[in-house]
């Protein structure tokens, strides 16, 4: 089991709605932003002079160019629906960590300043002024926000605690508070075109490894181009998917599904990052900025689609966002959606009979599925509404025997997030990512002690890497999360393939 | 009573406007505010008609909080729509003839009546028994409730305890379309429950009660999910890429 310095929450065959702890979690907070990486994205290096005016204007500015940021400040009730929904409040007690807690701490400065009621009775209203320690609250608590989205479906007006704490992060960018971890990365895909600071070079060499590795596996040539102009279809994947584990697992199923397909295809070292951490921050400049990469790439190498590899937050900015940020796709293929999701296209051959599948190559594992809480929440697949529900699992149940859901308020739109989404996968964010994984963690462990399961999939980098870093915490393995496009790799019979079956047929021939 | 009832008519005629007035300037800001991003809570569904039955389903039976808070939705779902009913039963104050659908909706106002208070006191238990919903009170939230409760309760008083003369009360409010101003019976209940009621309609569009207009604005509901088939893109946005 991984040390930690903190209580680990303790997993229960039924889940508890906590009592309230105010102030537990005031002294988690992420490593702030150095000045170079502010400067990389426009905003200042340190807390300005006059920096409580400065948010202000900048609180002033985003409520007339963000309609949800107005509507949401103003219409919260103090209901109550939302209070127990945050995977952070059940992990860690905190109130602050309650959605309405965390919207209450941008709310009380917005109704000091913007509305009438709080102008002219603060005390009745529960408006307060932008303090040193509110900011410090904001910094602290608006960083223990995975923007997940869960509050907003069991909010009677649809209220997003995601688009408010991306709110209170641009405010502090633009005031010089930054994150380190956000900002830094960000400033990486500028300089070098992805999250982890992969030059060209070092992919290519990363996938002439994966061609090897394929080859001696199966005896078949199976390839991963990069930068190859006049390919049909540009791959856009999380940085993490060229070498982490499970990551790359799924990278190397990505490539066998389109070798199967036999459609020509190509990574972009311009655009290789799929992640766009411009929306953590909520800066719709760096958002576009990130997103263009992938339109430069796409003309650049006269591709005619676009596909997204396996993350949550990414296919929300791909899905929701890329027409808007980096659009129109006039110039692509008109009879395929753009963006497309590496789920869509394997569904789309598994329907058609294209892949020859053997299930009983994952015999080994008992599967699960985890929905990443921003393919659940904030985008689709396929032409139907609830397709990233269906699409994925339809696919683990072609490629796998033994597969199990988890608790129904845990799945689907109901997912947890994994605790680690937003802007919050670093290693100076541990405690809040233990304490955030419980709820997933507690339904996963129901599942292995009731169905027997062994493995959870998922669709999402950072899933995957928070669910590696956090589940031997909980005295689990850290190699029990998969990829799904992992579980396609193993099950899939490339044309060709050298098997053991063959050998078999073989035998009993003889 | 004729200076009272001049004050009322002055009141009321404040309090209209009020509403009327702050209610549009707030939805004429939320109108002409863009939403840059769609961010509909998925599943959403993917045509117009599809979203008029969310936003419908929302309106009329609270759907996201029923799946949030059983309780809560209990309650509060008694409350709206007895408060619906008696604003119906009300109507016939304010209308002259009373059309017939009001005018067979009567009884029924009575029993919104009663069922609004009950839920307005379950909503304001919870206030105080879950401890989640206890931290999140202002003590605004505490006067609102106690304001509708108080409304409810006097209106109640006066169907069956203290009756009021209400043809006079009818007279008065159909008066002031006319800008005269009848005399209102001098009955504390009555003018304690006209009191709270324009107090409502004055702290309207300055409160939480902006939730009402604020459903029909929410991005997250009321967007149609079609990123990839529609280019969505805000004024101010557009205006980035002509650098």
């Amino acid at each position: 089991m991984a040390k930690a310095d903190f209580q680990v929450p303790v997993l229960k065959q039924y889940p508890e709605i906590p009592e309230i702890e105010p102030g537990v979690m005031a002294h988690s907070s992420p490593f702030k932003s150095k000045p170079q990486f502010q400067a990389e994205l426009g905003f200042p290096g340190e807390l300005v002079d006059d920096w409580q005016s400065k948010a202000i204007d900048k609180m002033g500015d985003l409520l007339s160019r963000y309609r949800s940021l107005r509507v949401y400040l103003d219409s919260c009730v103090k209901c109550g629906s939302c209070t127990d929904k945050c995977h952070y409040y059940l992990g860690t007690h905190d109130p602050k960590n309650m959605p309405v807690g965390r919207q209450d701490l941008m709310r009380k400065v917005y109704r000091r300043h913007f509305t009438l009621a709080g102008r002219l009775f603060p005390k009745l209203v529960g408006a307060e002024e932008l303090t040193e320690e509110v900011l410090g609250d904001w910094y602290s608590y608006f960083h223990q926000c995975s923007q997940c989205r869960r509050c907003s479906v069991f909010c009677p007006y649809g209220i997003d605690t995601a688009e408010i704490s991306m709110a209170a992060r641009e405010i502090m960018d633009h005031i010089g508070v930054g994150q380190k971890y956000c900002n830094e990365i960000i400033g990486k895909v500028y300089k070098i075109g992805n999250n982890l600071g992969l030059p060209g070079p070092a992919l290519a060499d990363t996938l002439e490894g994966l061609e090897e590795d394929v080859f001696d596996d199966t005896g078949v040539e199976v390839k991963y181009p990069l930068d190859q102009e006049g390919a049909e279809i540009l791959l856009v994947t999380p940085s993490a998917d060229f070498f982490a584990e499970p990551h790359v697992d799924g990278l190397i199923g990505y490539g066998k599904v389109f070798h199967e397909a036999g459609v020509s295809w190509t990574l972009s070292s311009h655009a290789s990052e799929a992640a766009n951490f411009g929306m953590f921050i909520g800066s719709y400049e760096n958002m576009r900025r990130v997103a263009l990469r992938i339109r430069e790439a796409a003309l650049k190498l006269k591709v005619k689609r676009i596909v997204f590899g396996e993350c949550g937050h990414a296919w929300r900015v791909a899905y929701s966002f890329l027409n808007t940020l980096a659009g129109p796709w006039d110039f692509l293929d008109p009879r395929y959606p753009v963006p497309q999701h590496i789920c869509e296209f394997t569904y789309g051959l598994i329907q058609e009979g294209k892949l020859n599948l053997d299930k009983s190559r994952n015999d080994d594992m008992v599967l699960t599925y985890h929905d990443s809480c921003n393919v659940a929440r904030a985008s689709r697949m396929g032409d139907r509404p609830g397709g990233q529900f269906d699409i994925p699992r339809a696919i683990i149940r072609a490629t796998c025997n033994n597969f199990y859901d988890m608790d129904e308020d845990t799945i689907r739109d109901r997912t947890f997030c994994c605790g680690g989404g937003g802007g919050l996968l670093t290693d100076d964010l541990m405690e809040i990512r233990v304490k955030g994984a419980q709820p997933r963690v507690e339904a996963l462990n129901n599942v292995m002690q009731e169905k027997g399961v062994t493995h959870m999939a998922a669709i999402c980098a950072i899933c995957k890497s928070q669910f590696t870093k956090v589940l031997p915490y909980y005295g689990m393995d850290l190699d029990q999360i998969v990829s799904v496009h992992q579980l396609v790799s193993n099950a899939l019979v490339l044309t060709g393939e050298e098997t053991d079956d063959e050998d078999e047929v073989a035998d009993e021939a003889a | 009573m004729s200076f009272l009832s001049d004050v009322y008519a002055g009141l009321f005629y404040f309090a209209a406007f009020v509403l009327v007035a702050g209610l549009a300037n707030k939805v004429i800001q939320y109108a002409r505010t863009p939403a840059p991003l769609k961010i509909p809570t998925t599943p959403a569904p993917t045509t117009k008609t599809g979203v008029a039955l969310r936003m419908t389903r929302e309106v009329v039976f609270f759907e996201s909080l029923f799946r949030g808070s059983k309780w809560t939705w209990i309650f509060g779902w008694m409350f709206h729509f007895g408060l619906f009913l008696v604003t119906l039963r009300h109507l016939r104050y304010f209308l002259d003839p009373v059309p017939l659908p009001i005018e067979m909706i009567q009884p029924f106002g009575i029993y919104g009546g009663i069922a609004m208070v009950i839920g307005l006191a379950g909503l304001w238990a919870r206030r105080f028994l879950v401890d989640r919903v206890r931290y999140i009170t202002a003590l605004s939230d505490h006067l609102i409730l106690a304001l509708l409760i108080t409304i409810g309760l006097s209106g109640l008083m006066m169907r069956f305890v203290l009756h009021t003369d209400i043809m006079r009360v009818k007279q008065f409010f159909q008066g002031l379309y006319s800008g005269q101003v009848f005399t209102l019976p001098a009955d504390p209940v009555l003018l304690l429950h006209l009191l709270l009621v324009a107090l409502l309609m004055i702290i309207f569009p300055y409160s939480k009660l902006l939730h009402a207009p604020g459903l029909f604005f929410s991005p997250s509901r009321n967007q149609v999910d079609n990123p990839r088939e529609q280019r969505h893109i805000a004024p101010w946005a557009e205006r980035l890429e002509q650098d």
